[in-house]
């Protein structure tokens, strides 16, 4: 039984006196490829759970494994293996591209770095199957500077080149978002691709709930450096269970002709102020009740495939740290 | 209820060195007095352009080349510069994308008020002045205490529902808000547009709302106005476009909205929106059209009733 | 090609900058064919002479031909000044990208000697080392003197914009396709940094051409050579001023600042090429 792909253990990351992540713990198991999604808004620490995973931030406290190694102290070989395993596609198509060079030479370096190609005609013929996988015409791309390209393209290249490297896991923070909508669809199309056909997971973060429920197997919902709520997104998303899950599920603008968006509440109302180790949501939680401004839920599995941090649940069993990976489901 | 706003025949152009670049094409519609009106489309289709041509705010290398704007029966082309600056903001005020990061981070919120008051002649005393500025608040939803903040000291939300008070606070006839959500939280978004609801209804103005949110417009528009390239392929009442799409570029686009009744429906658009100075000919949208013919290439649709209230410019709409 | 000639055409700038260069070395190599070079030794000519058909710059109290003087000399002058700008930025571009990629350390030590080097007042530096070497100056050894100090302010500015260059999107990308250290320095941040080293390498140029008259004029100079700045050194201690031998003090003068006119639109031309924000729209 060999050690998961990676483990995050009782993960922390504080800023001076801000925290950005607060005691993760969630295990990567290559054997099960599916799309998770990391779901919140600005500040619920998801993009901070995206960069201490791929190995750019260190945690303040905890740890994260890389095949049963921490990933701060691996060595060159072993830091090589993983780069190998792990990608990732960023937010900005703009920033990661240098402007010096051409588009080819995102895709070209991975190739000659890590030895994927014998030689430079198998090399070219990888690169334009990646670019054909993610729905690109390589004459179209190769040899432009990517101020040729539009936003678009330019991120599908990165999510090609994610797929050349053909790692176990890829981690897409907010690909699609500033892409334009008409496009979103075929970038994540491809994405969800990478796991049916490649079986390759996918760590899907982004603020936008509906993308992430049309794409994802599970997901995490999470609310101020904690996780609000886990699970079979299906279930997490048609019968929401956290009152922030609620909230925000009852805050994204529909597109039907039921015009209830704007009825719905008006000022937030702030029921109790949260004291140090209190849950982070009780300022805005219409269900608070007098323990929650003291005490941090944990998470309680309430289903099989789903768990939520909120006392209503607590006559349901306490999920284990770590343990957070049982309520995902398999791809 | 009469037009308070009339767009007719508006045209936009930039200079480029190889050639001039149409950014708004011919485009005409007119906002009723009370009415909520979208201007959807992604980017490169030319709604902020147009949103800024209407105040007259095109810089060069970009010019308005032709096309009539009558607001209020008031001919915007015929006013000169002294004008024109008067209606800003007193008759048609615009929140423009991204106004909460261009607030003055070293004045108050309430001098910011006072400077765009000051500047259309109001001249209050300073109790009058804190009064009128206290309301505008409220208006708004924040706090009277907001006012002697810095923009710093505020959130995003706070701060985006501070420019819509700026944006009011001469009453105007018609509010023009582009993207006024698009950074920030989803939750908060509700609450910058149900201030923004809100502030319509006192004042009894007229909104366009400039975005590429469908699910936002659906929820707030009356009416919505869908642009491609630089034309303005179809307008209609937001029910009708919803449900009955006749140009084939919304009915795409209302398929590639992820909903969250059943996954697996997101259905995206193939090919790109055309480079503005690089237009295919005939019909802009005819490469990616599942219905394109023959005369899709070499006949530009115009724009043409098909439907109560509804326009499109399309061949078979 | 065509777009390089239409863009120059908008970079005015670049271009006069470029052509009073050009202008100063025509004159030097046409100069030399059209005068002895010999003649800008003292006692070559007669003295004292005001400007006329034979000696077009008129000549100078020692007997030197004004003109083979300003022909001899540009070079020296513009050669120290390269030398010393070319040092100088070099060693500054390699202690700035180690300071500023590393970090740590090797970046605390490294601004700490560069900041401490600032705050001393360099021609006094400068005067110093001069004053200490012994049997007098010769042109190179001018411009390594000068060199001692160009790196300074080159390793701070260029530190800077690798600084916020280290940032960006694609450095993350390059080490996570597995580039290691040098290479990303070399490869990714280089080639960004090239317009700005230029802009960098002629305000050396400039700062050093000037460090050095500065030098020259106070007599700490390569006494024998016919520089600019040794020029105007005998132009104070004969006082020509006051005798009213303008011709003497008009040549290097006008040269010098043709000189400082050229690096200077040459400077600022390249400083639109680095920065695209101060481009002219389109």
């Amino acid at each position: 039984m060999s050690a998961p792909l990676l483990e995050a253990l009782h993960v922390t990351k504080r800023y001076g006196a801000m925290t950005a992540l607060s005691d993760l713990s969630m295990t990567i198991d290559a054997g099960r490829p599916a799309i998770t999604a990391v779901v919140g808004e600005s500040g619920s620490g998801k993009t901070t759970l995206a960069r201490i995973i791929l190995g750019l931030t260190p945690p303040s406290a905890g740890q994260v494994l890389y095949k049963g190694r921490d990933l701060a102290r691996l060595s060159g070989e072993q830091r090589w293996e993983f780069r190998r395993d792990v990608q990732a596609v960023f937010q900005d198509p703009y920033e990661v591209y240098n402007p010096f060079y051409r588009v080819d030479h995102v895709l070209t370096t991975p190739v000659k770095k890590f030895g994927l190609a014998a030689n430079r005609a198998d090399a070219r013929a990888m690169i334009e199957g990646a670019l054909r996988a993610v729905g690109l015409r390589p004459e179209e791309i190769l040899g432009r500077f990517p101020h040729q390209l539009s936003g678009g393209q330019r991120q599908r290249i990165m999510v090609a080149r994610a797929v050349l490297m053909k790692p176990k896991l890829i981690v897409a923070d907010e690909p699609v978002s500033m892409v334009d909508a008409s496009l979103r669809a075929t970038i994540l199309g491809s994405l969800r691709k990478l796991t049916d056909e490649m079986g390759i997971s996918i760590i899907y973060i982004t603020h936008d709930l509906a993308t992430a429920y049309q794409v994802s197997d599970n997901i995490l919902v999470m609310y101020r450096a904690c996780v609000a709520e886990a699970g079979e997104v299906e279930r997490v998303v048609k019968h929401p269970q956290h009152p922030y899950t609620r909230l925000l599920i009852s805050s994204i603008p529909k597109v039907s002709i039921a015009r209830d968006w704007l009825e719905d509440d008006g000022e937030q109302k702030v029921t109790a102020l949260p004291g140090p180790d209190g849950c982070r949501f009780v300022e805005r939680c219409p269900v608070a009740m007098a323990k929650c401004a003291n005490t941090l839920p944990p998470l309680y599995r309430t289903e099989a495939h789903r768990a939520a941090a909120c006392f209503q649940f607590e006559t349901s069993p306490e999920l284990a740290a770590g343990a957070l990976t049982e309520v995902l489901v398999r791809g | 209820m009469s037009a308070i706003l009339e767009v007719d025949g508006l045209r936009v152009e930039f200079e480029h060195p190889l050639g001039a670049v149409k950014a708004v094409d011919d485009v005409s519609f007119s906002l009723l007095a009370n009415e909520r009106l979208g201007l959807a489309g992604e980017s490169g289709s030319g709604k902020s352009t147009m949103a800024l041509a209407i105040l007259r705010m095109i810089k060069p290398p970009g010019r308005i080349v032709g096309g009539r704007v009558v607001l209020d029966g008031v001919e915007l082309s015929a006013l000169d510069h002294e004008g024109m600056r008067k209606l800003r903001l007193a008759g048609i005020a615009m929140v423009p994308q991204g106004s909460m990061n261009s607030l003055n981070p070293v004045m108050r919120i309430k001098a910011q008020i006072a400077d765009a008051l000051a500047d259309h002649g109001v001249r209050l005393s300073a109790a009058d002045l804190d009064t009128r500025i206290a309301a505008l608040l409220r208006t708004v939803g924040l706090r009277p205490e907001v006012a002697s903040l810095y923009p710093h000291e505020l959130s995003g939300g706070m701060k985006q529902r501070a420019c819509i008070a700026i944006a009011i606070c001469l009453r105007p006839k018609v509010i023009i808000a582009d993207e006024p959500t698009s950074a920030l939280d989803v939750v908060v978004q509700r609450q910058v547009m149900e201030t923004l609801a809100r502030v319509q209804r006192e004042l009894a103005c007229a909104i366009i709302l400039v975005g590429h949110d469908m699910g936002l417009m659906a929820q707030f528009v009356d009416r919505l106005g869908v642009m491609y390239a630089g034309r303005l392929v179809e307008v209609a009442p937001i029910g009708e476009i919803i449900t009955r799409p006749r140009h084939p570029y919304t009915k795409a686009l209302i398929s590639s909205l992820p909903s969250l009744e059943a996954r697996g429906t997101m259905q995206g658009l193939p090919g790109l929106a055309p480079l503005l100075r690089d237009l295919p000919p005939g019909c802009a949208f005819h490469p990616r059209c599942t219905q394109a013919e023959d005369r899709c290439r070499s006949e530009k649709p115009a724009v043409r009733a098909v439907g109560p209230g509804q326009q499109a410019a399309c061949h078979f709409a | 090609m065509r777009a390089f000639y239409r863009y120059l055409g908008r970079n005015v700038s670049l271009v006069v900058g470029a052509g009073l260069l050009l202008f100063l070395i025509a004159f030097v190599v046409i100069g030399h064919f059209v005068v002895d070079v010999e003649d800008a030794r003292a006692l070559s000519v007669r003295p004292l002479q005001p400007p006329s058909w034979r000696y077009p710059f008129g000549t100078d109290r020692q007997g030197r031909d004004l003109l083979a003087v300003m022909v001899a000399g540009t070079p020296m002058t513009l050669r120290i000044g390269f030398i010393a700008g070319i040092l100088g930025v070099g060693i500054g571009t390699v202690l700035a990208f180690v300071a500023a990629y590393y970090r740590g350390w090797v970046d605390t030590i490294i601004r700490g000697i560069a900041d401490i080097g600032l705050t001393v007042p360099g021609l006094l530096v400068l005067i110093i080392i001069a004053v200490g070497i012994r049997g007098g100056l010769s042109v190179n050894q001018m411009a390594l003197v000068v060199a001692s100090l160009a790196w300074l302010h080159p390793t701070r500015t260029i530190r800077a914009q690798v600084l916020s260059l280290r940032e960006r999107g694609y450095v993350e990308i390059a080490r996570m396709s597995g580039m290691s250290g040098p290479a990303i320095i070399f490869f990714e941040l280089m080639p960004n940094l090239l317009p700005y080293l230029a802009a960098t390498l002629v305000n050396a140029v400039s700062s050093a051409i000037l460090a050095s008259i500065g030098l020259e004029v106070l007599g700490l100079g390569p006494i024998d050579a016919p520089t600019l700045g040794m020029t105007l050194y005998w132009v104070n201690f004969n006082a020509a001023m006051i005798n009213g031998w303008w011709w003497w003090w008009m040549a290097p003068t006008v040269i010098i600042v043709l000189v400082f006119l050229g690096l200077f639109f040459v400077t600022v031309g390249l400083d639109e090429i680095a920065n695209p924000r101060l481009r002219k729209s389109a």
